[in-house]
């Protein structure tokens, strides 16, 4: 029986539990009225839980080293509890007119932001995949929750099942791993192969690393695993969405550095060579694709999986003992707090526009500035900031994992990079350009419930000064390396 | 200690957050607030001008640490090469605003808001010293300005913003790449990570890497200035562009371009400064004769006054890149002339299309005998800009001609020189046919005179026009010594790297300071 101490160590964690439970037993006990309630519980939790986490990182791991509590795992968890509070905020009145069954919503967020915790904890072979999946369940549930709605009934559907071959083809490789090491432990995997130097040890374990990049690759949306996001994007509940593009995303992340810098490190040329193909072609489909849209959320989509291909990047030079500033891993952590954000901004935007008039296709954005000053105005920042154009937080994280890649010498990446980015200029621009550029069919004014203003200016005022001041932002990302100064062998 | 600078950039942000709390119908609150914010920045500006001291060094210097761990500073700064951009930028800004007092009618508080910002990016531009800081507020020109295209533009205003858009995005994120990779390049020489301009200078840029360097830095330079062949979204922007906007674009932000040069690309690459010299020595004599041969024909006057800037800005890159004293004073003039005279020809065609909503030459005919102060005033811009003796273009054009043909530029220089002759052939024959000839169009025989407004703007620029075209020394003598530094950079590493075995320099620039300018002369 673990002691009190290490109970402490995950209270985040039991936080969260007990906070998902208490939304359930309101929900079931409670009266119609009292359901109001739900969603402030949801958020009290996660602003508990991020409270907890200055006090508790520690850099060692706990049950017999399964779980790690170091301060990586935990700039993770705070990016998946603000993530978090920022979905609760946009769903209020979102599922207001759309579905009576709220309280199931909150507890399915509520335990999505966990299995992203515990996404960011895992060092072992089992944690990874117990908490793939339970974030994996949470998602297809999330997405499919409006019952009614066709489109969000198959966004369920194709999530699930592209899910569910990734999943499969990641389970056989950690199933390889383990046969490899006979242990479940990340840490005694790396021990194992950099003892080994027998051929087919290797020759396993680059195909492992490969079948794991899919159930990586299906979390962060990288190609060719991201097939599920346009369409899921499309039809899931637009709050789900956005808790997908930002909360699943960092959570995958995180497993994708810790699994290749912890376990792999033998393996570095492989893993680098597999994961720049990955990141160009991430890149320069996603961008390419989404100069084609028309929908909204089908652009976002594109332009999330194009993010992706910017993150590995910062993956790939990753250099965890340089002595240059720009090692590649804080670039990828402070790009993800800037993604989180911005995306999470935009998608406030584009909720908030959808509850007031319905409209999800560019063209019906026309003369948004008329009818919305302040959310169009605000679309700008954060379009600014996605494309990476100074002065938002956006362009601290691209200047940081292009910075890393042309330092490590990455010159090939570092150009596709670029280029794309130029490209993206083109797509978002569409969207501002029929908000400023064009007259409106209908100029009724549209009205924004106070929340939601309140959670799109807080996100437009992070952006922009934490690109003034990234002083701040730059030291957690700094701080949030601290595990590979232990575990690197 | 306080500094000047700084608040140079502050104060149009500060007006522009004032704007925002200004109630929406408010449009006459809104000019006034910004046109005093722009005049208080100006006054700002012309006090600094007043104590700076003519050496080459760098004066208000404010150094504060931004980002420590990656040695990027804010950190500003000004010397001859910048100062009078400075000055120009704020005195363009109050015309600018003057301009648009009764042209904008929609929306003219978000009007206001962005071009305060427009001026606060661009006076960031013009004192950075910092790489990073350059270009934060290099990118953010762009914003505001394919804002003003975009929405208060004409015809096919969502084009030219996006065209404008994507070419400058373009140089300038490769510039970026450039940066970074030329700060790595310096760590790993010195052992300290900075962004600052003048630790950078201080190691010589590996000469393997100049090339391609200079190449990124030119190229996004190029596209702003714009260099032949990456012209063509220029006559867009400038013909969709509202007055003020087309003042702004011409005047100030294709400044950057040529100042960019002059700060960062050359004195930093030299030895690829000297390879790449034939090359732009080219493209800028191309883009003065075609760009001469291409106004010649057209048939839009701002059309016309756009193609006219490509040749203007060829003649700036080719004093620039003559790496004398004349040719760089000539072609830093030719920037400040070049501001005003062509600020002043918008603002022209801004009135007669305000008064006649069409910008064609064949619509009009004979508007001197309706409108004789406006042909006066028309006169004087059209004879500036073609490069009179007297006014301050003749100043610019001339130094930048003799520093080329001194230079290792000569042939150049004498293809160049036809360039003169053809600006007078297509502005003359231009003014000709708008203010000549009979006045046959009904709809122009009812044309009003300019108003006391138009008139108070004109005459700050037509002032200009003749002081620095009469008496330019107290410019000339404050860039001097920046030019020389800056000349002695560009140079003297590339004797010492590329021709060690040499046992006595000869060609150290002279740096004796002007004492007679030609126009003085012609006095």
């Amino acid at each position: 029986m673990p002691d009190l101490n290490t109970w402490l160590l995950i209270s985040p964690e039991l936080i969260l539990t007990v906070f998902g439970l208490l939304i359930i037993v309101i929900d079931l006990v409670g009266r119609e009225k009292s359901h109001a309630v739900l969603p402030w519980v949801a958020i009290l939790g996660f602003i508990l839980a991020i409270a907890t986490i200055p006090y508790l990182a520690q850099d060692q791991t706990i049950f017999a080293g399964m779980y790690a509590i170091d301060k990586f795992a935990f700039f993770f968890k705070a990016i998946g509890a603000i993530g978090g509070i920022l979905t609760v905020l946009i769903s209020i009145d979102f599922l207001r007119t759309r579905t009576p069954a709220k309280g199931d919503f909150y507890l399915l967020l509520t335990f999505a932001v966990l299995a992203t915790m515990m996404m960011a904890s895992s060092t072992s072979l089992l944690m990874i995949y117990l908490s793939i999946e339970f974030l994996s369940y949470m998602s297809y549930l999330l997405a499919g929750f409006l019952r009614e709605d066709k489109k969000s009934n198959e966004a369920a559907i194709k999530y699930f099942l592209y899910g569910a071959v990734t999943s499969a083809l990641m389970l056989y490789g950690l199933s390889l791993l383990y046969g490899i090491s006979g242990s479940l432990n990340l840490a005694d995997l790396t021990k194992q192969f950099a003892a080994s130097s027998d051929l087919s040890v290797k020759a396993l374990g680059i195909v492992s690393f490969t079948l794991l990049l899919a159930g990586f690759g299906f979390k962060i949306s990288a190609v060719p695993f991201h097939q599920w996001a346009p369409d899921v994007y499309e039809g899931a509940p637009t709050p789900v969405v956005a808790f997908l593009s930002v909360g699943s995303k960092a959570a995958g992340f995180a497993l994708l550095l810790r699994v290749a810098l912890t376990a792999f490190p033998t393996f570095h040329a492989e893993w680098i060579a597999l994961l720049s193909v990955v990141a160009m072609m991430t890149m320069t489909l996603g961008n390419l694709v989404a100069l084609q849209q028309t929908n909204v959320k089908r652009l976002l989509a594109y332009s999330s999986i194009a993010q992706a291909g910017y993150m590995l990047i910062g993956v790939i030079a990753a250099n965890v003992s340089g002595a240059s500033p720009f090692m590649g891993l804080n670039g990828v952590l402070i790009y993800l707090a800037a993604y989180l954000f911005t995306n999470l901004g935009a998608f406030v935007i584009v909720v908030a526009i959808e509850n007031a008039t319905g409209a999800v296709e560019i063209p019906e954005y026309a003369g948004l500035v008329k009818r919305a000053p302040l959310l169009a105005a605000l679309f700008v920042v954060f379009f600014l900031s996605l494309a990476g154009i100074p002065p938002t937080v956006g362009f601290i994280g691209k200047f940081f994992v292009f910075g890393a890649a042309l330092r490590e010498g990455f010159l090939l990446l570092a150009a596709v990079g670029v280029i794309n980015s130029v490209i993206s200029v083109f797509y978002y621009f569409s969207i501002i350009r029929a908000a400023f550029f064009e007259e409106p069919k209908d100029a009724t004014l549209i009205r924004v419930p106070g929340v939601m203003t309140a959670s799109v200016a807080i996100c437009a005022a992070l952006v922009l000064l934490l690109a003034v001041f990234p002083q701040s932002l730059i030291d957690l990302a700094g701080m949030g390396m601290g595990m590979f100064g232990i575990a690197r062998p | 200690m306080f500094n000047y600078l700084s608040l140079l950039i502050a104060l149009p942000l500060i007006g522009a957050i004032v704007l925002l709390f200004v109630p929406r119908a408010n449009d006459r609150v809104v000019r006034w607030v910004a046109f005093i914010t722009t005049l208080v920045t100006f006054a700002i500006s012309v006090a600094l001008f007043a104590s700076f001291r003519a050496t080459a060094d760098m004066q208000f210097v404010e150094r504060v640490a931004w980002i420590p761990q990656l040695g990027i500073s804010y950190y500003i700064g000004v010397d001859g090469l910048s100062i009078l951009l400075v000055v120009l930028t704020t005195f363009l800004m109050i015309i600018a605003i003057g301009g648009s007092w009764n042209g904008i009618t929609e929306r003219v508080r978000e009007y206001h808001v962005l071009f305060l910002l427009l001026e606060s990016a661009i006076i960031g531009v013009f004192v950075s010293l910092d790489l990073f800081l350059f270009y934060v507020f290099w990118e953010f020109t762009l914003i505001p300005m394919a804002f003003l295209i975009g929405i208060w533009g004409h015809g096919r205003r969502i084009y030219a913003a996006i065209k404008f858009i994507l070419f400058t995005m373009l140089g300038s994120t490769l510039m970026l790449v450039a940066i970074l990779v030329l700060v790595f390049a310096q760590r790993d020489a010195s052992g300290a990570l900075s962004f600052a301009l003048t630790d950078i200078l201080k190691t010589p840029v590996p000469i393997a890497l100049q090339g391609i360097l200079f190449a990124a830095f030119a190229l996004a330079f190029a596209i702003k200035v714009p260099m032949f062949p990456f012209h063509t979204w220029l006559p867009d922007a400038h013909t969709e562009a509202p007055t003020a906007g087309s003042v702004i674009l011409a005047a100030i932000l294709l400044k950057m371009g040529t100042y960019g040069y002059v700060r960062f690309a050359m004195p930093l690459f030299p030895q690829a400064t000297e390879q790449f010299t034939p090359l732009i020595a080219t493209l800028s004599v191309i883009g003065i004769i075609y760009a001469a041969l291409v106004a010649m024909v057209q048939e839009d006057v701002k059309k016309l006054v756009a193609y006219s800037s490509v040749a203007h800005l060829g003649f700036v890159m080719l004093g620039v890149f003559a790496l004398n004293q004349q040719g760089v004073a000539g072609g830093m003039l030719q920037m400040l002339n070049h501001g005003i005279s062509t600020g002043a020809l918008f603002l022209i065609v801004g009135f007669i299309y305000e008064r006649r909503h069409t910008r064609l030459i064949t619509d009009f005919g004979g508007l001197s005998k309706q409108m004789p102060i406006f042909a006066t005033v028309f006169m004087i811009v059209t004879l500036s800009s073609i490069g009179l003796p007297g006014t301050n273009g003749f100043v610019g054009e001339f130094l930048v001609l003799v520093g080329a043909y001194e230079s290792h530029l000569r042939w150049y220089t004498v293809i160049a020189t036809s360039g003169v002759i053809l600006s007078a052939v297509y502005m003359l024959w231009m003014f000709q046919r708008v203010m000549f000839g009979e006045l046959s169009n009904p709809k122009n025989q009812v044309l009003k005179d300019l108003n006391a407004r138009e008139i108070v703007i004109m005459v700050p620029l037509i002032v200009m026009i003749f002081v620095m075209g009469l008496y330019p020394k107290p410019f000339i003598d404050r860039m001097v010594p920046a030019i020389d530094k800056m000349i002695l950079i560009s140079k003297t590493k590339q004797q010492v790297a590329s021709v060690p075995a040499m046992p006595a320099m000869p060609a150290m620039p002279h740096a004796e300071p002007m004492t007679v300018t030609p126009a003085a002369e012609e006095k």
